[in-house]
């Protein structure tokens, strides 16, 4: 009854006390909010902005996807922002070399990828199942030595090509594109779609399949799910794999869409915006969505601050307070709801005529 | 079971009580936790509080201990009127308590924490543990101050608490359940060191659902029921059948089961079966060897801590046996080994389980009723069909489960945290009856819920067991445990030492039984005594 | 709200174990030993002297530095029950005040200007992890993103227009460096007499005891304060108890809330002063954007490498300083030189183990020293892209081996509500 409250409350709060926020920092650097936030909205409906929007949050959203199915279970795969760049150093080099009639080269790079993703999330999950390494701090070292990995790899001695000043890998040949969708002077990725596919099949997943169910409840309570026959350890890879497969997926609407070839110049820290992302969304696919246009729609109209002599970063300020805000939201609402709720399930009881309920160890809940 | 060395006559000057509690209540958001308690308690006795678990004792403890505040009511001490916020408060009106599950950090020193919070009296340096010393003394505690709480075995670490709350001045102390955990020996000790204190004029509020307990120590018995004091009686005069009926009401639903429907089918067999522990020379479980036939519920007694949770862990596969097998018998005869199976299959294979704590191992408390459904049956028709779940099936089925077994909520969409107690766990039974099982593992199953659905828990399980069911059933209600079973185990440290006929079997008997106090009936009467010049 | 694992098993681990406990100094010191031993070896049986040089003791010192500092305020923000990821953001935050305060103000205000910086991301952290209950994980990424924006943001807004360039401080004073010149030049005299053993102890301290500033004396010096207060004091016993058992703690009337919070500040403002050591050491760059790179995540490591205890910590953030500092100075070939001297190391641990009687481990650490003598046979040099992340490797492999036996506060990271306990 009130889940509706509880899902969209926090976020909106989030947003408008971040813009606060903002503003005041604004107000202190001499600027005007009004206009700030008024030339950021403008700079939508400017050039390509608004498919620039809707292409970085196709990346956003499937960053935050992959995080999200770690979070189900209370897994934090910090190292999300190491297996995507692991897997799409890997794909472009495999996508660069191979030689395949379309779509199946596609296909191949793809698979490639995903294999990639899990394979680089495969060592902090064996060392946690195996070993009760904590995944956070093994992830946040492969994270740091990926940046080792893509410089071997992309060195000319190794799979790099030099062109200019820019090392990279090989470009893919046009066979191994995903085709981009026109409109107006800008195209938008065709991997918009594969990401909405990727969004169904995860709320597919999580709402309709045992192992959703079972990812959901391992995180809830591990000891319920122990009791329940949720094999912990079993779960725990396997999030931990699957999570690490979609990440692989993350940089590759760039890769297959605009670039073609994965270089040391090639973005990073997009794993650590779905962190944000998935935070942001509650780990639920369509709010995942949400998340991921904010977000890039607060990237990429940042620029036109500089016009007005704003530093672009007031959006990475307010992105910072929305994260913040949004899970003390979320926090603040859930227990104002279950105390609610408690009152009104003793309130509908109590109208039955029987007190039957009345005691209970105060501690329960 | 009477003691004859209560020193009744050497407590002081009872004219102002040492602690009065006056019309205090306690609302918890959806429950009433304590409504109109009265408790007067006198100078230098041992003033015993009674009442099942979850009937409100916890709370009200927590209250004059100032950990939770009463929305109505008034407290004094000693004659003066305290209000008490928080426990500074209640050590400063010298208050201490002893918590059943204790206030200790493991990976803290003993004297850390025993000096934690109370560095002004004597700092933290030698002046510290010279009064440290002095009280380790007075209540049987060895260990050195520089050793690692987490080397102490649980008698110790109770002494711990006990120093600690010493070391603070109290004069007036609160034991929460302090034998839960305890064996015989160690029960005998306490109570040595509680009447010699007793001697010196220290007050002491016993908490406890031992009947037999009680008797031995208290000098004034309070009983509590579903949230207010019912009475207050002498445990001397008063017998523990009035007792009894005083803590669950007049009414006393009796968990009697009327004629035998055991069969010599076995269901469930368990052979040499032992649990260790890395780093204890010890087993948890030694040796367990047990059958319980279809039609027959085999209950288990034993004084908590002696194995139980473990034996009903591993029966359930959530706990590897070290050694043993363990073999569930299909209608057709055919054993089926368990013993290198998961919980999933042991569950599939037939077994429903009903945890101890349904919070922490049957519910996923944010999670509305239907979802709760799923656990445990997410394998199975009617909640799924191998890998993908049919919500409208399992939605269907809790709606039926909800209406048979008379759970009441507004409807199967509320979060299982909103539900009280009694309603969890009527859920949690409906759900584990309803997967066709031929084994269900009962584990504490009525504990802290309300009389109502106590008696529906108890029909269900009748009815169970009359359907031809094999039922394992862990209890610490003796009167549960006598009602319900066909036959009796009895648990002491990790072996099943003895069984009784629960048709002749008296809840005294067994409760002997349970501390190994032997089953000859010429020791139990002074088993107080023999124990206290140990 | 129940946290332990297994409330009911208690009872049953009553046999009172009793070991002969090896203190914590005399520990350090047997490391400190056989760490040099296996060092000096190495470098005799590679002829590879960069291994003990005092220029790798000096580098290693300097690039040890925000590490330290960083894992002491990890231990701050952990023993308190506070898992701080966000000592990054921290850090960040740290190495922009310190730029500022000393472009204005000298060296000193900019390391006060660091620490109050650093101290109130801390007690952003306070605020969300602790009266809001939100996961310290979720709260510590959004202070990294936070702090990043915060000082990108302030350093345009003072610095653009000053240094011209938005993501660079202008110059700001260093901290004076000074050598304990007559002891230096003594033990240089005795580091180039190539005597084994004797000139890689010399060449080690000689690294060490010249130039070397204020700031880094303070850093070492908050090593043994940490520990006093924490372990000495009414405070530090109050403050640790809140990360064991906050329940309990709270039993006894310490205001649980009051000590994470002063805990995340004091927390805080080391990791703003790991910042100011990036910034304020000669031999450091000015404020730069990124310029922390990682170093909080590191120092967050080199903690939980030291099982939670300021000597341990001491102990992580050199290897990672001398890991870092011998790549920068000696590069692939030193580096090589070290995996000779890990076989070393393994061998000695083989022994022991033998010794021990625990047959596993040390067929494991046969097969360990095996591979890596065979890396270092095969190969004359390793690939540079993947050297300066040795540090991260080891910690990795430090952690599959030795996780088991570590030992984290019982209630680090798990939330705590006033008046919830059991």
């Amino acid at each position: 009854m009130s889940s509706w409250r509880t899902k969209v409350l926090p976020p909106l709060l989030a947003i408008v006390f971040a813009l606060l926020l903002s503003a005041i920092a604004l107000i202190i650097s001499g600027a005007d909010p009004l206009t700030a936030y008024g030339t950021m909205v403008g700079q939508l409906f400017k050039g390509s902005t608004a498919v620039d929007t809707v292409n970085l949050a196709t990346v956003y959203y499937l960053a935050g996807l992959a995080v999200a199915i770690g979070f189900q279970m209370n897994l934090f795969n910090i190292g999300v922002e190491g297996q995507y760049r692991f897997a799409a150093v890997t794909a472009a080099i495999a996508g660069g070399a191979l030689d395949l009639p379309p779509v199946i080269h596609t296909v191949v790079i793809l698979l490639v990828a995903l294999v990639a993703g899990a394979a680089y999330a495969a060592i902090p999950a064996i060392l946690k199942v195996t070993r009760g390494v904590s995944e956070v701090i093994s992830t946040i070292m492969l994270n740091s030595i990926v940046g080792g990995i893509v410089a071997f790899l992309i060195n000319p001695d190794m799979f790099g090509v030099l062109t200019g000043n820019n090392l990279a890998t090989k470009p893919i040949a046009p066979s191994g594109h995903v085709p981009g969708i026109p409109l107006g002077s800008a195209t938008l990725f065709g991997f918009v779609v594969i990401a909405a596919l990727i969004g169904v099949g995860y709320w597919f997943m999580l709402n309709r399949t045992r192992f959703g169910f079972e990812l959901k409840a391992s995180g809830e309570s591990p000891t319920a799910a122990a009791a329940g026959g949720v094999n912990a350890k079993k779960m725990a890879l396997v999030a931990m794999l699957v999570s690490g497969a979609v990440a692989g997926l993350i940089a590759m609407p760039e890769l297959l869409g605009r670039d073609y070839n994965y270089g040391i110049t090639s973005t990073q820290m997009y794993g650590f915006t779905g962190i944000a992302v998935a935070l942001l969304g509650r780990n639920h696919p369509g709010g995942i969505a949400l998340g991921a246009l904010l977000w890039a729609f607060l990237d990429k109209s940042a620029v036109s601050l500089e016009q007005i002599h704003v530093s672009k970063e007031i959006a990475t300020i307010m992105q910072g307070i929305i994260v913040l805000s949004v899970v003390v939201a979320y926090e603040v609402v859930r227990r104002a709801d279950l105390a609610a709720e408690q009152r009104r399930v003793g309130r509908a009881l109590a109208g039955n005529g029987r007190k039957g309920s009345s005691v209970a160890e105060g501690g329960a809940v | 079971m009477s003691t004859s060395e209560s020193p009744a006559e050497a407590a002081p000057d009872r004219g102002v009580p040492a602690v009065e509690l006056t019309g205090i209540t306690k609302r918890f958001p959806g429950v009433v936790a304590n409504s109109d308690v009265n408790l007067t308690v006198a100078r230098g006795e041992v003033h015993a509080l009674c009442g099942e678990n979850g009937a409100g004792k916890s709370t009200l403890m927590k209250i004059l201990y100032g950990m939770q505040q009463p929305d109505e009511g008034s407290i004094a001490i000693n004659g003066e009127p305290v209000k008490l916020r928080n426990p500074q408060d209640a050590i400063k009106a010298g208050i201490g308590m002893v918590h059943q599950h204790f206030m200790l950090a493991d990976n803290l020193t003993v004297g850390e924490n025993v000096f934690l919070g109370a560095e002004n009296l004597h700092g933290i340096g030698r002046a510290a543990r010279a009064r440290l010393a002095k009280l380790a003394e007075r209540t049987g505690l060895r260990a050195a101050p520089d050793t690692l709480l987490e080397e102490l075995g649980v008698a110790d670490r109770q002494r711990v608490e006990i120093v600690k709350v010493l070391y603070r001045g109290a004069k007036i102390i609160i034991l929460d359940e302090p034998t839960a955990v305890l064996v015989p020996q160690e029960v005998d000790a306490l109570f040595d060191t509680v009447r010699a204190m007793q001697a010196e004029d220290y007050t002491f509020l016993f908490i406890s659902h031992k009947l037999d307990e009680v008797r031995a120590i208290a000098d004034t018995v309070t009983v509590i029921r579903r949230g207010t004091t019912v009475g207050t009686a002498d445990p001397k005069t008063i017998t523990s059948r009035q007792l009894a009926e005083m803590m669950v009401g007049s009414e006393l639903p009796s968990p009697e089961t009327r004629e035998s429907t055991v069969t010599d089918r076995d269901v469930l067999r368990l052979k040499d079966i032992r649990l260790s522990v890395e780093g204890s020379e010890r087993n948890i479980l030694d040796d367990i060897s047990l059958t319980v036939h279809a039609g027959e519920v085999l209950g288990i007694a034993g004084v908590e801590g002696n194995g139980q949770t473990e034996l009903v862990e591993t029966i359930m596969g959530m706990r590897k046996a070290t050694g043993g097998t363990i073999e569930l018998v299909e209608h057709d005869g055919v054993a089926h080994d368990l013993t290198k199976l998961g919980t999933l299959a042991r569950r599939e294979a037939g077994i429903g389980y009903i945890a101890e704590d349904r919070t922490r191992h049957s519910l996923l408390l944010t999670q509305p009723l239907w979802t709760n459904r799923i656990l445990g049956y997410q394998s199975r028709k009617p909640v799924s069909n191998g890998q993908l779940l049919d919500i409208a099936a399992v939605r269907e089925d809790t709606r039926r489960i909800v209406e048979e077994y008379d759970v009441r909520t507004p409807g199967i969409d509320v979060p299982a945290a909103a539900l009280s107690g009694g309603n969890q766990q009527k859920l949690i039974v409906g759900r584990e009856l309803s997967g066709e099982p031929v084994l269900l593992v009962a584990s504490h199953p009525t504990r802290g819920v309300d009389v109502g659905a106590q008696a529906l828990i108890w029909e269900q399980i009748r009815q169970a067991r009359a359907d031809g069911l094999a039922v394992v059933l862990v209890s610490a209600d003796l009167d549960e445990l006598i009602g319900l079973s066909d036959t009796i185990r009895v648990m002491l440290r990790g072996r099943l030492v003895s069984s009784a006929d629960p048709a002749t079997v008296t809840p005294q008997e067994l409760g002997s039984a349970m501390t190994g106090a032997g089953a000859e009936e010429s020791e139990k009467d002074t088993d107080a005594e023999g124990g206290a010049t140990e | 709200m129940t946290i332990t694992e297994n409330p009911s098993a208690a009872p049953v681990t009553v046999a009172v174990r009793r070991k002969t406990r090896i203190p914590g100094w005399l520990k350090g010191v047997i490391w400190a030993v056989v760490a040099i031993a296996v060092l000096s070896m190495a470098s005799y049986a590679t002829g590879v002297n960069t291994l003990t040089s005092s220029n790798t003791a000096h580098t290693a010192l300097r690039l040890a530095l925000p590490i330290l500092l960083c894992a002491l305020g990890g231990l701050w923000a952990e023993r308190a029950g506070v898992v701080n990821i966000g000592l990054e953001g921290m850090m960040i935050l740290g190495t922009w005040g310190a730029a500022w305060g000393a472009f204005y103000g000298g060296v000193w205000a900019g390391l006060i200007a660091a620490v109050v910086f650093g101290a109130l991301g801390g007690l952003l952290h306070a605020i969300a992890t602790v009266t809001f209950n939100v996961n310290h994980i979720v709260s510590g990424v959004a202070i990294n993103l936070l702090g990043l924006g915060v000082a990108k943001y302030l350093s345009n807004l003072v610095f653009a227009p000053i240094s011209g360039n938005p993501r660079q401080s202008p110059p700001v004073p260093k901290f004076d460096t000074y050598s304990a010149s007559g002891l230096g030049d003594w033990l240089g005299d005795l580091e180039n007499a190539q005597r084994v053993g004797i000139s890689d102890v010399a060449g080690i301290l000689r690294g060490l005891v010249t130039q070397v500033a204020p700031l880094t004396m303070i850093a070492i010096l908050l090593v043994p304060l940490s520990y006093f207060l924490l372990w000495r004091t009414r405070f530090g016993l109050r403050l640790r108890s809140c990360g064991e058992n906050p329940v309990a703690a709270e039993s006894l009337g310490v205001n649980v809330y009051l000590h994470k919070y002063v805990a995340m500040a004091i927390s805080g403002g080391l990791a703003g002063m790991g910042g100011a050591s990036l910034v304020l050491l000669s031999g450091g760059a000015d404020y730069l954007e990124n310029q922390t790179n990682g170093r909080g995540y590191i120092g967050l490591a080199a903690m939980i490498f030291g099982n939670w205890r300021p000597g341990g910590l001491l102990g992580g953030a050199a290897l990672f300083g001398y890991a870092d500092g011998l790549q920068l100075s000696g590069g692939g070939k030193a580096v090589l030189a070290l995996l000779y001297g890990a076989v070393i190391l393994l061998c000695v641990i083989v022994v022991v183990q033998l010794i021990r009687r625990q047959w596993i481990a040390a067929a494991i650490g046969v097969v360990g020293a095996g591979v890596l003598y065979a890396i270092y046979w095969t190969n004359d040099t390793l690939p540079s892209d993947l050297i300066p992340y040795t540090a991260h490797f080891v910690t990795l492999i430090v952690l599959a081996v030795a996780s088991q036996r570590l030992r984290p506060p019982r209630a680090d990271g798990v939330p705590y509500r006033r008046g919830e306990g059991d």
